[in-house]
């Protein structure tokens, strides 16, 4: 079989393994399975890069030829989203399964499987090129979300799930919307076919409403300020595995479909005739000061990181709203880094919740004597996030920074600037608390976590320099990316 | 203007603006979730109208017929009611779960709360 026929198993292998996993009982075999599917899904997604680099893989089901099928269509965007999503997978499943013994004890196959099919909905949305099957795929990963965020300990969890559930569904539909109206217009639903067709009717009322519906849909999804109302909770109440799952690919997957549909789909034109780039400019700065001041004074640190969350879909909106090769890459390369740098983060608040069973920021007094690595660890990624140099988060914010310059926009330069500081003000609190304060006497003794949440924990540490230093896969792949989104690439 | 040829687009909207509405001001979880049910309802209705073509006979294959409806919307409206009822599915699911856990679904009724210090909150009433 050559690579082209591989690349869809990195789709279909966890969605298969997924039924499967809920049958096995036990906590060592849907594990097991979920690692091994995950892992043979990122070893095919690893393979796929470099083909998808030199040019789009194109892979018809069932060998209905599109526009009438549905097809895979595999570029360096996609290619460069599907490895990202995969491999993070494949670091969270070994720290998830420490965390989930305590936190979800019964009933593990559900749970896996549930992980396995909100994974494999994520890499389907990635890697489609047919319009309704990224709704179908989006709803296969929400749902599956939903049910995971409900696992949570705490009954705020299953509000939460709710509220998300709500807003979710409210977002996916307004995505349907759309893409009816685009196909009344165009009889069409291949993304290929529709970017040929959209610009003969792009004066056409249904196609500009057929954008505002997809905008806003796909926004509410990736929680775009201000319709991020239901991420925090989400976050904040979801077991500490799923939050870190998601909080790394579920909103990244969204971005893409965002630049996907406005840039392939609709063109670059269109976008600019349309308010596209001011909107996004405009929420995006909005969103990074907003979420970032309400970050600070968050009572608990997965609060406070999901809050951060949002301010960095706030820079990610605002380097896509540049309408440039550069600004693209930025913001693709920034999809990246923050994966890494959030999973970090989660990782090191959901080994502390795992000792702790706390995660309250006046919790973290004096955690750095009891848990030193974790800190050391949370301190780390929390220097990238922030954006110091040598770490991946300098990496993006110096290309976002460069993109505005090149286009003269001081603001968006100085907004990132401030929203830098307001992280070292949040984070600061939690590195204060644990270096600085003494811990508190009644404690019972914390002792380290093992292995099983320190190597991954410590894995995406050295990526999140690694990638600060060698830009080579990062950069460079998100630049190729970013042309063909321009269509200035081959 | 042929508003009457426009019949089923009013009802989409009608519809759609009620279920929009029926979410976002009702309080009771399990009313919300009907005004969700006929949201994507009128969606549906959407693509079903637009596959229709006048004079056209049903999507069979046999001899004789030159002009038939158009069969894809409604395939794909299929896909997307299958997904609309496993939405509803997990929605009441959550919903009796809230029950369980909170004694009411009424939104209003329920604390704002979010974990940690939520329970604090809860100690102290």
């Amino acid at each position: 079989m050559t690579i082209l026929e591989w690349m869809p198993f990195s789709v279909l292998l966890p969605l298969i393994a997924a039924p499967v996993c809920a049958l096995l009982p036990g906590r060592v075999l849907p594990w097991s399975l979920a690692m091994l599917s995950v892992a043979a899904s990122a070893v095919i997604s690893a393979l796929v890069l470099p083909e998808a680099i030199d040019g789009p893989l194109r892979y018809a089901f069932g060998n209905w030829q599109p526009p009438f099928g549905i097809e895979y269509y595999v570029d360096a965007v996609n290619a460069f989203l599907a490895l990202l999503i995969s491999a993070m997978a494949l670091v969270i499943l070994p720290w998830a399964r420490v965390s989930v013994n305590q936190e979800v004890p019964e009933r593990q196959g559900p749970f896996y499987a549930l992980f396995l099919l909100a994974m494999s909905g994520l890499m389907g949305i990635t890697l489609t090129g047919d319009v309704f099957n990224v709704f179908v795929f989006l709803e296969i990963s929400s749902l599956s979300t939903y049910a995971l965020i409900a696992h949570g300990q705490r009954r705020a969890a299953l509000l939460a799930s709710y509220r998300y559930l709500i807003m979710g569904t409210l977002g996916a539909t307004f995505y349907l919307i759309g893409i009816g109206l685009l196909y009344i217009s165009t009889g069409t639903l291949n993304m290929a076919d529709l970017a040929e067709r959209v610009p003969e009717v792009s004066d056409s009322r249904a196609v500009q409403a057929a954008f505002g519906f997809i905008v806003v849909g796909i926004g509410l999804k990736l929680a775009l300020f201000p319709l991020h109302r239901w991420l925090p909770g989400a976050y904040a109440n979801a077991p500490s595995a799923v939050t870190v799952f998601i909080a790394a690919t579920a909103t990244k997957v969204a971005v893409y479909v965002l630049l996907r549909l406005v840039f392939t789909v609709f063109g670059v034109e269109f976008a600019i005739d349309m308010p596209y780039r001011e909107v996004f400019f405009t929420l995006g700065i909005i969103g990074i000061l907003f979420a970032s001041i309400s970050a600070i004074d968050q009572p608990t640190a997965k609060r406070m990181l999901a809050y951060s969350s949002v301010a960095q879909i706030g820079y990610i909106a605002l380097a896509i709203s540049l309408v440039s090769v550069q600004g693209l890459a930025a913001g693709l390369v920034h999809i990246f880094n923050h994966a890494l740098m959030k999973g970090a983060l989660f990782m090191a608040v959901g080994a502390v919740i795992y000792r702790l069973g706390s995660n309250r920021i006046r919790d973290f007094d004096g955690l750095a004597k009891s848990m030193p690595w974790t800190m050391l660890a949370f301190v780390l990624a929390g220097l990238s996030l922030i954006g110091v140099p040598l770490t991946a988060g300098f990496i993006s914010k110096w290309a976002l920074v460069q993109a505005a310059i090149l286009q003269g926009n001081w603001v968006a330069v100085v907004v990132v600037l401030v929203g830098s500081l307001l992280a070292v003000v949040y984070i600061g609190r939690i590195v204060e608390a644990a270096y600085l304060r003494p811990a508190p006497e009644n404690r019972a003794p914390v002792r380290e976590v093992g292995l099983w949440m320190m190597v991954p924990l410590w894995l995406l540490i050295i990526a999140n320099f690694w990638f600060g230093i060698d830009t080579s896969l990062t950069l460079e792949t998100a630049t190729r990316g970013a042309e063909v989104l321009m269509g200035v690439g081959p | 203007m042929d508003l009457l040829g426009h019949y089923n687009y009013y009802v989409v909207v009608l519809l759609m603006m009620i279920g929009l509405y029926a979410v976002i001001a009702r309080g009771n979880m399990a009313k919300k979730i009907m005004g969700l049910n006929l949201f994507q309802t009128s969606v549906f209705i959407m693509f079903i109208s637009a596959g229709k073509v006048i004079g056209g006979s049903t999507p069979i294959y046999q001899q004789g017929t030159a002009l038939y409806s158009n069969p894809l919307p409604h395939v794909l409206i299929l896909t997307a009611i299958v997904v609309g009822v496993a939405t509803t599915a997990v929605g009441l699911a959550l919903t009796v779960r809230i029950r369980e856990a909170y004694g009411s679904i009424e939104d209003d009724e329920l604390i704002e709360d979010d974990g940690e210090d939520a329970d604090e909150f809860e100690a102290r009433q």
